[in-house]
Order: C-alpha cells, then sequence, then structure tokens
C-alpha cells in the first residue's frame, strides 16, 4: 500500500512544473492563481498539473468563496516514507557500483 | 518517541549484460562483495561477519562520513545458485541500527533471472520500519529529499 503511494508521489513529482509547486506550498498554503503565475503555462494548464497533485495526495485545496487554497499533505511527506525511500536508494546505489564491478570484472573472453 | 511500525515493501529491477552465475558471485563470494555492499567514500568499517550459508550470518557495520554508525545484520534463510538457464535467489532476513536504534526488521528477496545476453535481477525488501525516522527530518526536509533522489528512483 505504501509501495504505491510511493510510486504515485514519485510520478507526480516527475514533473518541472509540479516540483515547482511544492516547493512553493512547501513555504505555505498559496491560491491556485499563486501556484500558477510564475510558470510559464496557461491557468487551465496549471490546474491539470495541480489536479495530479492532488490525485497523489500531496497537495490538498480547499475552496472559500471564489478563491482555491491550496496546501501540502504532511502526511505523504511523512518521515516514514522518506525513510523507506532511503533504504530504496541504499539499494540503487549498491546496485550501481555491483554493476560497476561486474563490468570492471568481466572476463576478456566475454569482452 | 512513539512506537509505531510502518510496513512497507518496494521491488528493483536491474537487467545486466553478465552472466547469472557471475551476478551470484558477486553476493556469494566475500572479496567480491565487499567490492559493492559496503560504505559511500570515508566509511570506517567496524564489524564484519561473513557466513554465507542458509542459516548463516553476515554482519557490517562501520562509521559513516557524516558520523552517522549504522549496523547491518542479516541471517541468510534461502540460498539457490543460478545456472546459465535456470534462475537462483538469495533470501535473507536483517536488522538494521542506526547510531545503537534499531530502525527496521526487514526482509530480502533477490532473484538472479537469466535471460538472453544477461540477467535480469528482482530486488524486493518487505520491511517493518520502526518508529518513525530520527526527529531531524522536517517536512521541507522530507520534500527536498524526495526532488533531489526522483531521478534514481524513477530509473529503477
Amino acid at each position: 500500500m505504501l509501495n504505491y503511494q510511493l510510486d504515485r508521489t514519485f510520478a507526480a513529482l516527475a514533473d518541472p512544473a509540479r516540483r515547482a509547486m511544492v516547493e512553493r506550498l512547501v513555504q505555505g498554503p498559496a491560491t491556485v492563481s499563486e501556484l500558477a503565475r510564475p510558470l510559464p503555462m496557461s491557468l487551465p494548464a496549471a490546474m491539470l498539473h495541480l489536479k495530479v497533485l492532488e490525485e497523489s495526495g500531496l497537495v490538498t485545496s480547499e475552496k472559500t468563496g471564489r478563491v482555491r487554497t491550496c496546501r501540502i499533505d504532511t502526511k505523504v511527506l511523512s518521515q516514514a516514507e522518506q525513510w523507506v525511500g532511503e533504504r530504496r536508494q541504499m539499494w540503487e546505489r549498491s546496485l550501481d557500483r555491483l554493476e560497476a564491478y561486474l563490468d570492471h570484472t568481466k572476463p576478456k573472453d566475454q569482452a | 518517541m512513539p512506537r509505531s511500525i510502518t510496513h512497507a515493501s518496494f521491488t528493483i529491477t536491474r537487467q545486466w549484460k553478465h552472466a547469472p552465475q557471475r551476478v551470484f558471485e558477486a553476493f556469494a563470494k566475500e572479496g567480491a562483495k565487499a567490492k559493492w555492499f559496503a560504505g559511500p567514500p570515508g566509511w570506517e568499517q567496524h564489524e564484519k561477519v561473513w557466513d554465507f550459508r542458509e542459516g548463516g550470518r553476515e554482519v557490517l557495520s562501520g562509521r559513516h562520513p557524516d558520523g552517522k554508525v549504522s549496523a547491518f545484520d542479516c541471517v541468510y534463510r534461502d540460498i539457490v545458485k543460478p545456472s546459465a538457464t535456470a534462475s537462483g535467489r538469495i533470501i535473507y532476513s536483517y536488522v538494521m541500527h542506526i547510531n545503537g536504534i534499531k530502525i527496521s526488521v526487514s526482509q530480502a528477496a533477490i532473484e538472479i533471472i537469466p535471460e538472453t545476453g544477461g540477467t535480469k535481477l528482482v530486488l524486493t525488501e518487505y520491511g517493518d520500519y520502526l518508529d518513525g525516522y530520527d526527529d531531524a527530518g522536517s517536512r521541507e526536509h522530507g520534500t527536498n529529499w524526495l526532488m533531489d533522489n526522483l531521478g534514481k528512483s524513477l530509473d529503477s
């Protein structure tokens, strides 16, 4: 379950516009137009990115009057998930080294 | 710190142009494994135990350049050597300590699968991650961490 959540989190962050939105929201809640303004795209395009972030659970929003305010959901960026990610990354680094080792020690007759 | 367990699993798949027997030996031989399964540059090794057989134990602990002391302690549960045509596997359970605190109890299953021209390695870890991480990790830190490491995680 957590694995699935991490996949969605990483997929949601695999886009520079969405990362820019998350970076902005880490500093505090923002309205949709505040999030969209610095981005080189139309408001509807920015809203589509926001939708992906909301579906991933990274971002929640609520509408007050005509203004929709977005904020980071702390649960998704919980320390536990950070930690699982670190374990995964530890494995990625080890396997990178294993690959380099295999490349380096390749028998000559298989070159 | 509140008591908690986070149950999680993840899978990493790699494909290499190397024979499955060579991949297996990189896990099975002490000298070969030492070439890749250790801390980062500047790591100072403390304790090492090596007994690669079913029921055997492997321990590796040491100090990282940032001062963190990690300790890996595993028991091999299932070892099947691959051939050029048949898959092999290594399954072990392990405990991780960071700075003397037990942070996880996990099982890792490494499948070594022959493929045309090489090997597919599928690593699956199932873990019980205990009591949250150290309290240095703020939400902002977590966000930055996710972004910094995105590429590597997406590559897998």
